[in-house]
Order: C-alpha cells, then sequence, then structure tokens
C-alpha cells in the first residue's frame, strides 16, 4: 500500500494537535497536584531539592562575583547572602576567615591564581540583580525553602528599590509556607522599613508571635532567632508609637530567647525612663 | 611545511561539510536566546546567568568539536584505506599526525571564532559594553586549551582501538582535570600513603586545563589576566601539545595500519 507523504504528514499533524489539546489540561493539572505542588516536583521528586540548594548556592556564588570556595575547601558556614539579608556585614577578621585560598600551595597553586578570582568582593550598584534569576530557580525548585524568599525579597526591596515585587516574592511563600514566621517576619519588616505601613507591620509580625507560639517546642527552640527578631521590631514599633507599656512588654519576651539578654535590659530601662516621665506629668485631680 | 598545510585544509572542509558545529552552533544560540527571553522580577538588566550559560555551552560544543572531530580523523583513514595513498603521496607519518592536529585545531579556532562573535552579539546588546580585551583572552586561551585536547586525542586515537573509546575516554579525562585539577592536592593530602605520593605526582605532572579557564572573568566583568600570566600559559600549552604529538608520532611511526 502507498501512501502519500502529504497524506502522513497530514495525519501527524492532526495526531499532534489532537493530542497536545488532550495533554494540555492534564499538564496544567499536574502543575497544580497537590502532592508536587509544581512541574519541578513532578519532573524531579524530592531530588529537586538538591538541585534548588545548587542554584541557592550559585546565587551566593554571584554575589562574590566567582570568588567563592568549592567543596574541597568550604568551611561550613552559611551563604553570605543570607548573612546580609539578616544585616551581618563582614568586618576585618570576617575577610580574613573567608580568604579561603591562604597561602600559595606549590608552584602550580601560585601559577593558577593568575586565572582565578581572587579578590573578595561583594555585588553592589544594583549589580546585586544578578543573584535573581538563581533564587527564582531555586524557589520553583524548592518552595518549601523559606530562606530564598527571605533573602530574595531582601535583596529587591533593600538593594533594588523593588518593594513590589519583593512583596510578590515573600507572598508566594508564605502560600507555599502558610505558617512560616520567618517568612512573615520579612514581610513585617518589608511593611516597617519600606512602605512605613507601621499598622500592617505590626499585625503581620504579632501574626508571626502566633505561628511562633503553636510549633512544637522543638521546632520553637530550632527558630528562637525568628521570634527574637519578631519581639524586638514590634518592641521597636511599639515605642516608637509611644506604647511604652507594650514596647517593655515585648523586650522582656525577647529577652526569654536573646543571646544578649542585658543590652535588652539597657533599652528597657530608657523606656522605663520614658514611661515613668509620662506618668509624672499626668494631669493631677483639681478637687 | 605545505603538506602539513593540505592536510589542515582537508580536515578544515570536512568540518564545515559535517553538521556537527551546525547543530551545536543552532542548540547554543536557541538555548542562550531562549534564557535570555526569560524575564525575573521584571529587571531587564540582568545578564550574567544569560552570559554563563552561553559560555558553558561554548566550552561544551568546542569540546565536543574538538575531541569527536579529532577522534575519528586517523581511524577513518584506516578504515577506508585511504591512509595508504596518502603516505605513498609521499608524506611522512609525522606530517600525517601534524597535519591532522593542526587541521582540527584550526577548524576549532573557526568554530570558536563564531562562537564568540555570537556570544559578544548578544551580551553587547543588552550591557551595551563590549570588553574585547577580555574576550580575545578567554577565546585565546580556550583556543590553546583546545590544542592540549586535540593532540591528546590524536595521542588516544594511535592508541585506542575505535573512535568512541578515544573520544569517551578524553571527555573523561578533560573533564576530570577541568573538575578537580586545582584540588587534586587538597584530596592528596586527605588520602594515606601510597595514594597520596600518586596522587601528588599526577598532580604535578598532568596538564593544567583548568587554567585556561576563563569564564568567570567574562561573567562576573573581572579586570584582565595579566598578559605575561598569559604568554606563559600559552607557552605552556604549546609545550603540552608538542609532548602529546611527539608521543602520538612515536606511536604512528611503528603502527602497523594493516591491521
Amino acid at each position: 500500500m502507498k501512501i502519500s507523504p502529504l497524506l502522513a504528514l497530514t495525519a501527524l499533524v492532526a495526531i499532534a494537535f489532537t493530542l497536545a489539546s488532550g495533554l494540555v489540561t492534564q499538564a496544567d493539572g499536574w502543575s497544580r497536584s497537590t502532592k508536587s505542588d509544581n512541574i519541578f516536583g513532578m519532573m524531579f521528586g524530592d531530588g529537586r531539592k538538591l538541585f534548588a540548594n545548587q542554584f541557592f548556592t550559585e546565587a551566593d556564588v554571584y554575589f562574590h562575583s566567582g570568588y567563592y570556595p568549592s567543596i574541597f575547601d568550604r568551611s561550613g558556614r552559611d551563604s553570605e547572602i543570607t548573612e546580609t539579608s539578616h544585616g551581618h556585614t563582614d568586618s576585618p577578621d570576617d575577610e580574613i576567615k573567608e580568604d579561603f585560598f591562604g597561602r600559595t600551595k606549590d608552584w602550580v597553586d601560585a601559577f593558577g591564581r593568575n586565572f582565578r578570582v581572587t579578590k573578595h568582593t561583594h555585588l553592589e550598584s544594583g549589580n546585586e540583580r544578578e543573584i535573581l534569576p538563581w533564587l527564582r530557580l531555586a524557589a520553583d525548585l524548592d518552595p518549601q525553602k523559606t530562606e530564598t524568599y527571605t533573602v530574595g525579597a531582601f535583596f529587591l526591596w533593600d538593594h533594588l528599590h523593588k518593594s513590589g515585587e519583593a512583596e510578590a516574592f515573600l507572598r508566594e511563600g508564605l502560600r507555599n509556607n502558610p505558617d512560616n514566621c520567618e517568612i512573615l517576619f520579612a514581610l513585617g519588616r518589608l511593611y516597617n522599613e519600606s512602605t512605613h505601613d507601621t499598622v500592617r507591620a505590626r499585625n503581620v509580625w504579632e501574626l508571626g508571635v502566633k505561628k511562633f507560639l503553636l510549633l512544637p517546642p522543638d521546632e520553637q527552640k530550632e527558630n528562637k532567632i525568628v521570634f527574637d527578631e519578631l519581639s524586638v521590631n514590634l518592641a521597636r514599633l511599639e515605642d516608637q508609637a509611644g506604647n511604652y507599656g507594650a514596647a517593655i512588654n515585648w523586650f522582656h519576651a525577647a529577652q526569654k530567647v536573646s543571646p544578649d539578654p542585658g543590652a535588652l535590659q539597657q533599652q528597657i530601662d530608657v523606656i522605663q525612663k520614658k514611661l515613668d516621665a509620662l506618668i509624672h506629668v499626668a494631669p493631677q485631680k483639681l478637687y | 611545511m605545505n603538506k602539513i598545510f593540505a592536510l589542515a585544509g582537508v580536515v578544515i572542509k570536512e568540518l564545515y561539510r559535517r553538521k556537527d558545529f551546525y547543530v551545536l552552533f543552532v542548540l547554543t544560540a536557541l538555548l542562550t536566546v531562549a534564557a535570555g527571553a526569560v524575564n525575573f522580577f521584571h529587571d531587564d538588566k540582568i545578564i550574567r546567568y544569560v552570559k554563563d550559560i552561553c559560555l558553558l555551552l561554548i566550552w561544551v560544543s568546542a569540546l565536543v568539536i574538538a575531541i569527536v572531530t579529532t577522534a575519528r580523523q586517523i581511524p577513518a583513514e584506516r578504515e577506508a584505506r585511504t591512509i595508504f595513498p596518502l603516505l605513498a603521496k609521499p608524506v611522512s607519518r609525522g606530517q600525517v599526525i601534524a597535519g591532522k592536529f593542526l587541521g582540527c585545531w584550526l577548524a576549532t579556532g573557526v568554530a570558536l571564532l563564531v562562537f564568540y562573535f555570537f556570544f559578544a552579539i548578544i551580551t553587547g546588546s543588552r550591557e551595551h559594553i563590549w570588553p574585547w580585551a577580555v574576550y580575545f583572552q578567554a577565546a585565546w586561551m580556550q583556543w590553546f586549551m583546545l590544542a592540549i585536547v586535540i593532540a591528546l586525542v590524536v595521542l588516544g586515537s594511535i592508541y585506542f582501538a575505535a573512535p568512541s573509546s578515544t573520544s569517551t575516554i578524553s571527555f573523561i579525562v578533560v573533564v576530570g582535570i577541568l573538575g578537580i585539577g586545582s584540588h587534586l592536592k587538597i584530596i592528596a593530602l586527605q588520602q594515606p600513603e601510597p595514594m597520596q605520593f600518586i596522587l601528588t605526582v599526577i598532580y604535578f605532572v598532568m596538564p593544567h586545563l583548568e587554567w585556561f579557564d576563563l569564564r568567570d572573568f567574562v561573567v562576573y566583568d573581572q579586570s584582565l589576566v595579566s598578559w605575561p600570566a598569559l604568554i606563559v600559559a600559552t607557552v605552556y600549552a604549546a609545550v603540552w601539545t608538542g609532548i602529546f604529538l611527539l608521543l602520538a608520532w612515536l606511536g604512528f611511526r611503528r603502527k602497523n595500519l594493516t591491521t
């Protein structure tokens, strides 16, 4: 039997079209699957988390413009983009610790350094945007990695002044991790520092505290830094709003988990003085 | 010398008649353009990931072209028995080795030129700057790294039975050196004797191909590599290329071509 090539081609195109129209709805279902969250989850399973970690590290590599230890000389410390998003800046001691090259080992190593990036720098002047594609990919691959959202949002609003995108990214993180107090803290910080919407910041942080208190004791122990950050920031917010009593209460709460309760006590003392002064100037009864 | 250039010319013609280069170039171009078309957080100034992906594809493509093209040269001549009329020209066996090497090297050089031109257009259209000196250094170093690789594959094609085994082993060796070449000393120090001694010896006697990878300088907008270091690296590549070609010639001149 002889079949015309044109007829065969038409038949194949028709089959392809039919299959595509049928599969489109199913593919949509794959990406909405509750079990695997998105198309990456369906394709890679839990293996996608490995890729997500790799992409998150790649963002840190970009932040350092390629000056980054390999797996052979890694010290095991946190990624610096994470530390930067928590307000950490490098001290001279940190710089020494991060000089992973050290002294030259031999002539091969010494000559080879001519062809490697050997200067420790951080991206600045808007070039921080270069880390974003890797964070986006990391978030797509592992939506449960909350660090990706908080770090990405921090760079978006603090360095690139894109508070709209930062909020959208954090909201996406919150949709994927509804009970996460770390994302709630970052969202509150965004409202407080970027859009100066203190009411929303307070609401979000208070919700963060509620979510924290619902955690099992083991997880509370692991996340006590977040509680510290939440309560200290709430205390400062109340202090600025003139709610000194509430501010003192939040500082007391923070003292229970803070690594430096003494410093918090000093702040409590300052607010206490303000509160006392307020009581002294309170109008007296005239009769 | 004319005979070597004539042989090299045949190899170059073979490259542009075959589909390998075109397929790899189109694939590189498509993937780069697709990556560049993605919008992250409504920021159209993000470019480094595109440079990174494009350069990685250029490196992979150039390695594939160099290794696959070189690995089949001498076995194909033997299989088709065209090696006999070639040697009866008369062309010495040393000239065959040199001609095949030169042809493959120049052909990959032409391919690299096209790839880097595409890279410059794509990145320049986004960044509006063309750091030609950095591009030149990166392409130059890659081309000389490929000289070592091609010479290594010529050597392999003399000793290994088939082009497929030569290609596979060459890929493993090259990727291995590029991946852990500079860390082999650290790995060696963590091993018990005699493995420590063996790895240390390998570290010092292997060709350090990783030196020739200047992608980070291009992707992260770093300053130029010092020119004296570049010249020393070029000489280093020439020496290793010479060593491999000499070993290939030593093997080939005594090789029985009829079996």
